[in-house]
């Protein structure tokens, strides 16, 4: 059984823990063990958050270390930057471009750097890019993000299409369910 | 079938597993979603309480009418609920009593990084530490078993990895618990000196029993190595990352029970490996003891007693390969949280900030105001300490810089420990303004009920403590009510009540942004024709407005509509 570790990296407030919760609901049905870890609390709202997902046979820590990630889900190019040194070297990054400006770039005390998503490629990374903000448009709702990137995400499992979505619809409320597999989809054939 | 379960959430189930039936808590970052979780379950009942003490107070009172009863807290919860904590392990209890504390190594939300594991040596009660969610569920029912069988409260220590990270448990049935019935035993309660002094010698008793249990405890194990040129003493997370590190290459001593420790067995482990390792996060706990045993071992030295580890730390200090990794060498602007677009509190925090006052602040999400640009706060301790803080300020002539101090405290922060500091305001005459930012909910961690919310933790109506009346009673006679939003109105109630030398009390009082039933008047947006690019507007720090080639912009998907740019606009951009 393969062993895979996806460090999600995202703002607080862009549905990051519905990506590592969908992730949780589905591996351990494959027969995985798995582990995810979250960071709750104060670093919610606006900030820089980080969770590790991880399975495999046996897993035993629950975080993921520098050079411990096959994968990074970052839902915004600026964390995939901060969160570089915990992939594999030649490991994938699955990005999101569109841009959430960090306070120091609102009130104009520093730049946002230009050039990430070409940057990581050019130090290895595999990056799957897209602008999944304007994709959940799209499929009916800038709320998708999520799901837009767990789509794009899903081409990196040799997991049929059916489970994924099976997973959407155990999280999501039914009405919204249509709108989220649309966006799933957008994202998985992109 | 095993199920992916929080740790927290898997001592929810344990907790339930187990009997429990009485549940009273205050929420703190990690332990909030133990009674959030086990509040769900219909055959407990479980409150939130006005802070810890009495948390733990009411599940004492609990376990002594005669059911399994739980408390569970943050790190620096246990410090306001210390004083219960050393005299109960005196009493003992009727039916098992639990205490849940959460330790943060790494401090991803507290505001220092202590080990709860000296007060279980302090207060001389057992302490059981999971490793993950699977142990948590499991130790928190041993944890009843032992508090029964010794009649001691047990304490359960979790740390932010193990409350915070989903693994999986194997769930099991209830096992209903018939309440025992209480009997009037003054020798066991009453802890008056002559009572007391009969106890004492019961605990130290207790305390060596345990001792000889944790020397048969399965929750003290020994996973075998194949070279014993090292033996590694660890307990909690820290058991996951040596295990990553390492696989089986080293003996390990895996303690589950942290007070009291396993003399015996810590000796025969010694004794069969050539080095010896402690690897525990924080202090020195184990180190210390091992050592007052006489044996070698190394510990602190090569681990250090800040943050967090992980299993690239323990590979490190063992000598083992590091995975490689490509640093990103530019630099990345940094991200930290920032209060929400419509937050309630930024009004306020602009108008105290203008006027050049210091902010004695406390704990919550208000903590928030001290970054950039608002750069509001002048101190955060604990809670309460706002209002205690400010009186002691004040009394001492204040800053000598010719500027005044006001303390601002949120409405669960002020139910929690604010109101004894604020008597001694009214009672010893201090000239201070105390701020409550009322905001309608516990905040920072996740939106719980409190006292003055008018819900109760399953969300049914209850009575809604009246903070203006609360303060009143407590004999401060200046109480007045302003609307965050509305800067003008804020500005002139603060001017007034520092200038009138007698205490009082401004409730800057609207409902967080992010609640449900707040409705937002909507989006607003800058006539760019009008604005001048003087970036008044971006004093107060929204994450909805940034400048573009010179002009304010609203970000219309995160705007809500407060009208507190507005307000600072001279050009009339904005609408």
């Amino acid at each position: 059984m393969d062993s895979k570790s996806i460090l999600i990296a995202g703002v607080g407030g862009q549905g990051t823990l519905l990506a590592s919760k969908l992730l949780g609901r589905l591996l351990p049905d494959l027969g995985y063990d798995v582990k995810v870890s979250e960071v709750h609390g104060m670093s919610q709202r606006g900030g820089s958050v980080v969770t590790y997902v991880r399975c495999g046979e046996k897993v035993y820590s629950p975080i993921i270390d520098k050079g411990g990630a096959d994968i990074i889900l970052a839902f915004e190019p600026l964390e995939a930057a901060r969160w570089f040194e915990y992939l594999k070297p030649g490991g994938t990054i699955v990005l999101n471009t569109a841009r959430t400006m960090p306070m120091s770039v609102l009130t104009g005390q520093e730049e946002y750097p230009e050039g990430v998503t070409e940057k990581l490629a050019s130090l290895g990374a595999k990056v799957d890019a897209l602008d999944a903000l304007k994709a959940a448009e799209e499929a009916g709702s800038s709320k998708a993000v999520n799901i837009v990137l767990l789509g794009l995400l899903s081409r990196s499992f040799d997991i049929a299409e059916e489970k994924w979505l099976e997973a959407i619809e155990s999280l999501v409320p039914p009405k919204f369910l249509e709108m989220n597999k649309k966006a799933f989809s957008i994202g998985r054939n992109a | 079938m095993k199920e992916l379960y929080l740790g927290n959430d898997a001592v929810a189930r344990g907790l339930w597993e187990a009997g429990c039936a009485f549940v009273s808590s205050y929420p703190g970052t990690p332990s909030t979603e133990i009674t959030e979780s086990v509040a769900l379950y219909p055959e407990v009942y479980a409150e939130w309480a006005p802070n810890e003490k009495v948390a733990m107070e009411s599940a004492f009172g609990a376990a002594l009418s005669g059911v399994r009863s739980f408390c569970g807290m943050k790190h620096v919860g246990l410090n306001v609920a210390a004083d219960p904590l050393f005299t109960i392990s005196y009493t003992g209890i009727n039916a098992g009593m639990v205490i849940a504390v959460a330790d943060d190594p790494g401090m991803h939300s507290s505001q220092n990084e202590q080990d709860s594991r000296h007060y279980a040596k302090a207060a001389k009660l057992p302490m059981l530490e999971p490793s993950d969610s699977a142990e948590a569920k499991d130790f928190a029912k041993l944890a009843y078993e032992l508090s029964e069988e010794f009649d001691t409260p047990v304490m359960l220590r979790m740390c932010t990895r193990v409350s915070h990270s989903r693994s999986l448990i194997e769930l099991c049935e209830r096992s209903e618990k018939a309440p025992r019935t209480y009997e009037k035993t003054p020798s066991k309660y009453i802890m008056m000196p002559a009572n007391a002094k009969r106890r004492h010698p019961f605990v130290e008793e207790r305390t060596l029993k345990l001792a000889d249990w944790a020397e048969k405890a399965e929750i003290n194990r020994v996973d075998e190595g194949r070279e014993a040129t090292r033996g590694i003493i660890c307990n909690g997370t820290c058991y996951q990352y040596v295990k990553e590190a390492i696989g089986d290459k080293y003996p390990v001593l895996k303690l589950g029970m942290i007070n009291p420790l396993p003399e015996k067995l810590i000796r025969s482990f010694s004794e069969k490996v050539n080095e010896l390792i402690i690897i525990e996060e924080l202090d020195p706990f184990i180190e210390e003891y091992v050592k007052s045993l006489g044996i070698p071992c190394k510990g602190k030295e090569l681990f250090g007693l800040l943050g967090e580890f992980s299993s690239n730390m323990v590979a490190e200090k063992l000598g083992e390969k590091l995975p490689e990794c490509v640093a990103y060498d530019d630099a990345i602007p940094g991200r930290p949280p920032v209060m929400c677009s419509g937050c309630p509190h930024r009004g306020i925090y602009y108008v105290l900030k203008k006027l050049g006052l210091h902010v004695l602040g406390d704990i919550g999400c208000y903590t928030l105001g001290a970054a950039q640009p608002l750069n509001a706060l002048d101190t955060t301790i604990c809670m309460g300490a706002s209002v205690s803080g400010l009186h002691g300020f004040n009394k001492a002539g204040g800053s000598r810089d010719g500027k005044k101090a006001v303390g601002v405290i949120g409405d669960s922060t002020f139910m929690h420990s604010g109101i004894t500091g604020l008597v001694n305001i009214a009672y010893n005459e201090s000239d201070s303004t105390v701020i409550i930012l009322d905001n309608s909910i516990t905040g920072m961690t996740g939106h719980q009920q409190n006292p003055t919310t008018g819900f109760n933790l399953k969300g049914d109506p209850c009575t809604k403590i009246d903070l203006e009346a609360l303060c009143r009673a407590v004999g401060i006679k200046r109480v007045r009510v302003v609307d965050p939003y509305d800067l003008k109105q804020c500005e002139e109630a603060v001017k007034e009540e520092i200038d009138i030398p007698e205490p009082s009390v401004i409730i800057s009082r609207r409902p967080c942004a992010l609640l449900k039933y707040v409705k937002h008047p909507g989006p607003i947006s800058i006539d760019k024709d009008k604005c001048v690019g003087c970036k008044a507007c971006m004093k107060i720090g929204c994450p909805s407005i940034s400048l573009v080639d010179g002009k304010a912009e609203i970000d219309r998907s995160q705007c809500v509509g407060c009208g507190v740019c507005k307000a600072l606009c001279k050009k009339d951009a904005i609408g």
